[in-house]
């Protein structure tokens, strides 16, 4: 038998092949999940010195000291980056979807581990090249996580855009690359690698939504890569793709003809599908959870299979929304502004099936539940404002405002944060073998959920009455000073949610090693992950190919003996 | 295909033993064609990595479809120059070096080459497919000549690049010279960057006829990395046309 064909592979024996560079998807899944873990404090750390700054502005903060203008850019620059692509993009797909995508389709591993150890390890590259930013003359660059140039296509426009915006454009870069051979893996393996009666319209949600995530990573990413090319040339080579004719103190750059709005498109042409990579995959999770939790079939499969594709689909045609102040032409801006508001309409569709699976069903109000509903929950009033932004009149006044930064956290931020923690309570058992503990998992979604609206609420009034975002202070600003108590009020709520994060760390390690024991199925579930070993074996199915006779949600069937038929369970007759 | 039984019980789950050495099904149809726990057979394999490649080619074109998208917009676009105080365009037409078409012409000539060569090892590894895999026979099975031949035009193509870019320089025309030379390199450099990736394949497929790996894998690793090469093919004589006729 020949070895080297991969995903025939043998069980690893030595610690590095085990754990290093294991090609087992679920390794590597873990190895995904703890980055982001990583990702997700130094993120928030950031944040945490941004919100003191804003309420304290002489204050001198740890490593960074006094803060100015400058420090507080960069600050938010890498904040943005390492939460967009680190934390959102890398947990729910990287982690859960290759942990589960090749367990809930049947399959031993992914198609290529090969290729799939080393997305991991490029991922990782990528984070630590963008943190070195911090450490090279200059610091971290000041453009934002949508780099837009021409201060990202300057090296002397300022601090942080020399040596570390190299790097920031370097590490995006190296995690395209990384992103793109995931997406590879995740489309051949949900193609060819299902179990024999596993047809496409019997996946469980969260396989067709790593499955849409990663075709939307495909086209974008190619997309992303090219600008940042572009830019590295502009920034090295003297070209001129995305810089016009500007001088920097008075000095001519060299540059002319090129055009920042280039970049813009290039940017949210990638921009706008990853917010969706982002969220795509809590949304699969979601549908599942309620669907397990509420003892009810998920209400409109086919619908939800649609919706997915339907904004998968249309994420590609509205990127022009980011950009409606660029002064594009008011027919495009109204082409653009009809498209996103098209995005609501499957959008709502999700949300009426996510309350139809509820209504009536005997809901079991677990951890992972709670998190699901709370995902609900954020996504309806952080999908609200979008169509509000949608509306070129209504965005030339918000664009620059907190009222965006309350939309996007709400929505993007915290409702996929949601999703992996409502993937981390629900599959625990499964990957460590024990249960996480209850009532601590309880304390920490309340805390978490009323933390996050405490926070991300009060942006919005602080947007509309003109509070600015990407500015260091206020204070020297009459009016946006007389909003000072607000900016207040979200930095007190912030400690709080950020030390109940605390909760959930001390969970997750201390349940590893004292956790209640679990059983295979703890949850009651019937996709496949629950019908193997818990950890599953190297092979995912201990030499067994399993055989798929039902949908995935079949639940509280008529007639059956258990309130849950399992996917290779004998097959009922299909409901819908 | 679908032999599964009914007979299981309720509160069994069922499991089954997959369909050994049952004919491929075909793609997607919701069955892998897995014959047991080992290493799928030779067929399902192909069908894999081809459709492996195919996925990966579609950022491959997103890439250029973006810098063409690129290339078009920066071509209508104005600068204000200083000394006049007016707008103008600083977009000036680099004339090709007529060594680029030379060069297209190895690339052409290469690419039937390797489909020679895929073709080659596709029926050797159909004969051999049947049997259990082990390692190659000597002879005149390990020998590849048209892989060789590729490998070569492959590598001429990328001196011919070089030089085609040298005499760019000598013309005057250097990456930030105007925005139209920019993309000639940016367009070709890119491209053979791509290239070199496909060198690099056929020279792992060279590398397991050398390692007596069975037809069969080699015969998978050649077919990909054929395909690739006919993509890389199709690709330079856009890049081309594009540089060419919509200067
Ligand atoms: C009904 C659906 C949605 C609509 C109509 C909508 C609309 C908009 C619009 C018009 C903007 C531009 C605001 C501006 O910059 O002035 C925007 C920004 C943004 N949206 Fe949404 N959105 C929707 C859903 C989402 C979802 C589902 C996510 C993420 C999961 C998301 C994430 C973002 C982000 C990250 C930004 C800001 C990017 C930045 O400037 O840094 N949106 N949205
Ligand atoms: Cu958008």
């Amino acid at each position: 038998m020949v070895s080297h064909d991969s995903h025939a592979h043998a069980a690893p024996q030595g610690f590095i092949r085990k754990y290093i560079f294991s090609l087992d998807h679920k390794v590597i899944g873990l190895q995904y999940f703890f980055l982001a873990l990583v990702a997700v404090f130094a993120g928030i750390f950031l944040s945490l010195l941004m919100r003191i700054h804003l309420v304290w502005p002489t204050a001198s903060l740890p490593f960074f000291g006094e803060i100015k203008p400058e420090t507080y850019l960069s600050l938010l620059t890498m904040h943005g980056t390492i939460m967009v692509f680190f934390v959102l993009t890398t947990a729910p797909q990287g982690g859960f979807g290759n942990y589960f995508l090749p367990i809930q389709l049947g399959a031993p591993d992914m198609a290529f581990p090969v290729l799939n150890m080393l997305s991991f390890w490029t991922t990782f590259l990528g984070f630590l090249v963008l943190v070195a930013a911090f450490f090279v003359t200059g610091g971290a660059p000041l453009h934002g996580w949508t780099g837009y140039a021409p201060l990202s296509a300057l090296p002397s426009a300022g601090p942080g855009e020399g040596l570390g915006a190299d790097l920031w454009i370097i590490s995006i870069a190296i995690f395209c690359i990384g992103a793109l051979m995931g997406a590879l893996n995740f489309i051949t393996t949900t193609l060819d690698m299902r179990a024999k009666g596993m047809t496409l319209m019997r996946m469980p949600l969260t396989c067709w939504a790593w499955f849409v995530t990663a075709i939307l990573g495909l086209l974008a990413f190619g997309v992303l890569l090219s600008a940042g090319i572009l830019l590295l040339m502009d920034r090295n080579l003297g070209t001129s793709f995305f810089v016009p004719l500007v001088t920097v103190n008075g000095v001519l750059t060299g540059h002319k003809g090129g055009s920042p709005l280039l970049w813009q498109h290039l940017f949210w042409f990638f921009g706008h599908p990853e917010v969706y990579i982002a969220i795509l995959p809590a949304m699969g999770l979601c549908s599942q959870l309620l669907s397990v939790f509420s003892r009810k079939p998920i209400f409109g499969y086919r619908a939800m299979v649609y919706a997915i594709l339907a904004i998968g689909f249309l994420g590609f045609m509205v990127w022009g929304h980011h950009m409606f102040m660029s002064g594009m032409s008011p027919y495009t801006a109204f082409a653009f502004s009809i498209m996103t508001m098209g995005i609501g309409v499957p959008s709502a569709i999700k949300t009426f099936n996510w309350l139809g699976t509820l209504w009536g069903g005997k809901i079991r109000f677990s951890s992972p539940m709670l998190f699901a509903i709370g995902f609900v929950s954020l996504f309806v009033v952080g999908g609200i404002s979008g169509p509000f932004l949608a509306q070129p009149v209504l965005d030339i006044y918000l664009h620059e405002t907190y009222f965006v930064i309350a939309h996007f956290h709400l929505i993007m931020g915290v409702a996929s944060i949601f999703g992996i923690f409502a993937a981390t309570y629900y599959w625990f058992p499964k990957m460590f073998g024990r249960m996480m503990n209850e009532p601590l998992a309880k304390t920490h979604f309340w805390l978490t959920f009323v933390g996050a609206y405490a926070i991300f609420m009060p942006m919005h009034y602080y947007g509309m009455a003109g509070g600015l975002r990407r500015y260091s202070q206020g204070t020297e600003v009459g009016w946006i000073h007389k909003l000072a108590p607000i900016q207040q009020f979200i930095t007190f709520a912030a400690f709080i949610t950020i030390a109940s994060q605390f909760i959930f760390v001390f969970n997750l390690f201390w349940s590893m090693k004292k956790g209640e024991k679990a059983a295979d199925n703890p949850w009651e579930a019937t996709t496949l992950e629950w019908t193997t070993a818990t950890p599953p074996p190297h092979d995912n199915f201990g030499g067994i190919t399993p055989v798929v006779h039902n949908g995935p949600y079949e639940y509280s069937v008529p007639g059956a003996p258990r309130d849950f038929v399992m996917q290779t369970d004998a097959p009922v007759a299909a409901r819908h | 295909m679908a032999s599964f039984s009914t007979t299981a019980t309720l509160d069994e789950p069922q499991v089954s033993r997959g369909n050994e050495g049952g004919a491929p099904p075909i793609f997607g149809g919701g069955d892998d064609g897995r014959a047991g726990r080992g290493l799928p057979n030779y067929p399902t394999r192909l069908r894999r990595a081809r459709l492996g490649l195919l996925v990966a080619l579609t950022p491959v074109l997103m890439l250029f479809v973006s810098f063409t998208s690129a290339y078009v917009m920066r071509q209508g676009l104005p600068t204000w120059d200083t000394r006049t105080n007016q707008l103008v365009h600083d977009w000036i037409p680099v004339k090709l070096p007529a060594l680029l078409w030379v060069n297209t012409l190895v690339l052409l000539v290469s690419s039937v080459g390797m489909e020679l060569a895929r073709r080659q090892t596709k029926v050797r590894a159909a004969a051999v497919s049947t049997q259990p895999a082990g390692p190659a026979p000597a002879g005149a099975e390990g020998k590849m000549p048209w892989l060789t031949m590729t490998i070569a035009l492959g590598l001429l193509f990328l001196l011919g690049q070089w030089m085609a870019w040298k005499r760019l320089a000598a013309s005057g025309f250097y990456v930030a010279t105007t925005p139209s030379s920019s993309f000639v390199y940016l367009l070709t450099g890119a491209h053979a960057v791509h290239l070199m990736g496909g060198v690099v394949a056929l020279l792992v497929a060279g590398l397991f006829v050398l390692l007596r790996r069975p037809v069969t894998t080699r015969s998978i690793v050649v077919d990909v990395a054929g395909w690739y090469w006919h993509f890389m093919a199709a690709l330079w004589v856009y890049i081309l046309c594009l540089l060419e006729f919509a200067r």
